[in-house]
């Protein structure tokens, strides 16, 4: 379990280097401080749960490791190198992909064209280049079953149920061979069956060596699913405990401030 | 881990829809081009001139005047716009155009020099290269166009209107414009070329009528572009969520501005077919169109709030509309009661896919 190592000391994990290295991470709305001094570090195949109450920091957090807007202090490195994103199509370019709350998912298309959107696949004739249909619902399949839902790429997502959306959504960051995944409050609004098979699907990607943050108001869900969990309140990172060395209680008390930093 | 990670994954809930509860057949299209079908059916018992081929001809004439500016129409509404600047953008690019084509061949106007020159008897006007006049007055009236278009889709597009209001003010803007350009009186097309313009524009071939082919043609290009390249599919997206297209990395602002401008460019040629049709650009030609074109999209099945619609359902909303104004005429109804029927139509055929929708 690699717990946050401190900079530059090898770690016991086999691949000992972070995929994403945040240091002393800050970000200034005007007077509000809404983020200070986070550090933080993600290791491949490392699933870990972003908590914290409303307005802690953690979005501010999320979108800015998705590109969303730059850091006003601090610096980021990403698989060992320094980067600066200044928009989401940045992140995404050294693979960062973020699967958001809404999903962002377009009801009236299939699921393939949804997994496909805005990077589609296409064949040249002559000057023209047209959709490569086939190769993208075979692509989807197989992503989907990858992910082992049983989602069909020429369902319309219209007509589909939380856990295929969020399937759908997932299989979107499988495309471009993404090392982090970020996902916010994936489990918010689906039902119980399909939270297991959310959770399913971010345990897929932990197995395929990608690393997960998993932003989440639901405590089982982390403690589930989670290998680490930092807990932020009031723009600061106040703990970040392997979820073997934590307990549930611990987190709330974290998270509510009851207890101020572990 | 306590997740039961092996659990077999099964959705007894989906599975492929029957053919017939899917695609076109579950579709608004699908239920009007049915009411289309039997509506002839009707049509052609209560009347014998009905399925005449003249008649025929009349109506594949008089619904492809409007059909080819619901095609652009069409576009901007399935991303959830609306353009009610077409009515208004057919007569100024017809007016342009006529206007050009009777500037350039007129002898002694700047330029004219280029094309035309005096016969041998000083007064017969005859073309330095026959078409070319028309070919430079087309592209001007299709240039206005395009810049009325980029304007509406900058303005939604960019600074973020409200499509409604964007369009409505440009329906004046260019209104207004048609009647400055003209001092009100409108515009005739002359010279060596205009006997090209009628002929491309009124005439047939094979006893179809030109602007059919025309319309033909370019909804077979609406329909592999709409459903065939990327373009397309970001227009469906952007109609279907604007926000998930952005977050996903579709150019939403160029999408935008494109569709503007497709329907522009789509109003403007149907303006200049309508020209060569009439025989001249009157100041108020076209006026109020845009609610007929409007109609015939979401008759055929084109979903105002966005995401859904196809060159099937902008032809068939047009042809329905014509259908029923002929058979009206022919059953010797009077013809004021066919502005009623569309409006009880267009209540009806959106009716009908509420109904369809709550059932499935």
């Amino acid at each position: 379990m690699a717990v946050a190592a401190v900079a530059g000391q090898p770690d016991e994990s086999p691949d000992p280097r972070p995929v994403l290295e945040l240091r002393g991470i800050g970000k200034e709305f005007g007077a509000i401080r809404a983020l200070h001094g986070v550090d933080l570090e993600i290791f491949p195949g490392e699933v870990v749960g972003l908590m914290g109450d409303n307005g802690a920091g953690k979005s501010t957090l999320v979108k800015i490791v998705a590109g969303n807007f730059a850091p006003s202090h601090g610096e980021m490195r990403f698989a060992g190198e320094a980067v600066r994103f200044n928009r989401p199509v940045d992140a995404r370019a050294v693979g960062i992909e973020v699967v958001y709350q809404d999903l962002a998912l377009a009801d009236n298309l299939t699921a393939a064209a949804n997994v496909f959107l805005g990077r589609e696949l296409k064949r040249k004739f002559g000057p023209f280049s047209l959709l490569d249909h086939k190769a993208m619902a075979a692509r989807s399949l197989e992503l989907f079953g990858e992910l082992r839902s049983e989602t069909l790429p020429h369902n319309l997502v219209r007509q589909m149920s939380g856990g295929q959306r969020q399937a759908v959504a997932i299989a979107r960051t499988r495309l471009s061979n993404a090392r982090l995944v970020m996902m916010d409050e994936p489990t918010a609004a689906i039902s119980v069956r399909q939270v297991e098979q959310v959770l399913g699907l971010i345990h897929r990607l932990k197995e395929q060596g990608i690393a997960v943050m998993l932003i989440s108001h639901r405590m089982p869900d982390v403690f589930a699913v989670a290998d680490r969990v930092v807990v932020m309140r009031r723009g600061e990172k106040r703990a970040d405990k392997a979820i073997g060395d934590t307990s549930p209680e611990e987190v709330t008390a974290l998270i509510t401030g009851a207890k101020e930093a572990a | 881990m306590t997740v039961p990670m092996e659990s077999p994954v099964s959705y007894a809930n989906v599975g492929r829809a029957r053919w017939w509860r899917r695609g076109f057949f579950a579709s608004q299209t699908g239920y009007v081009t049915l009411a289309l079908l039997i509506l002839v059916l009707v049509m052609h018992f209560a009347s014998p001139y009905f399925l005449t081929e003249g008649n025929i001809q009349n109506v594949a004439k008089n619904f492809s005047f409007i059909a080819i500016a619901t095609l652009g129409a069409t576009f901007v509404i399935i991303t959830g716009g609306i353009d009610l600047s077409v009515g208004s953008m057919m007569c100024f690019a017809a007016m342009i155009m006529s206007m050009v084509m009777t500037a350039l061949s007129t002898p002694g106007e700047p330029g004219a020099s280029w094309f035309v020159h005096l016969a041998a008897d000083g007064k017969t006007v005859v073309a330095n290269v026959p078409g070319l006049i028309l070919a430079v007055s087309v592209l001007c009236g299709l240039g206005t166009a395009l810049i009325v278009g980029l304007i509406n889709g900058f303005c939604v597009a960019v600074l973020g209107l409200s499509p409604f209001v964007t369009t409505l003010g440009m329906l004046s803007i260019v209104r207004g414009l048609a009647y400055v350009a003209s001092n009100g009186r409108g515009s005739f097309p002359g010279g060596p070329d205009a006997d090209i313009l009628y002929a491309l524009t009124s005439g047939d071939l094979y006893g179809l009528p030109a602007p059919f082919i025309y319309l033909v043609i370019l909804a077979l290009l609406m329909a592999v572009v709409l459903h065939h390249t990327s373009f397309g599919r970001h227009v469906f997206a952007i109609g279907g969520n604007e926000k998930a297209a952005e977050q996903t990395g579709v150019e939403v602002v160029k999408v935008k501005i494109a569709v503007y401008v497709i329907c522009a460019l789509a109003a403007g040629l149907q303006g200049i077919i309508i020209c060569g049709w009439l025989g001249s650009a009157p100041a108020n030609m076209a006026t109020s169109y845009e609610l007929n074109v409007i109609a015939a999209a979401v008759i055929g099945g084109a979903n105002l709030a966005g995401g859904i619609g196809g060159p099937l359902g902008a032809i068939v909303g047009c042809v329905l509309l014509e259908v029923i104004r002929n058979g009206l005429v022919l059953a010797q109804v009077n013809s004021y009661w066919q502005q009623t029927l569309v409006g009880v139509i267009i209540i009806l055929a959106v009716l009908v896919d509420r109904l369809r929708s709550r059932l499935a």
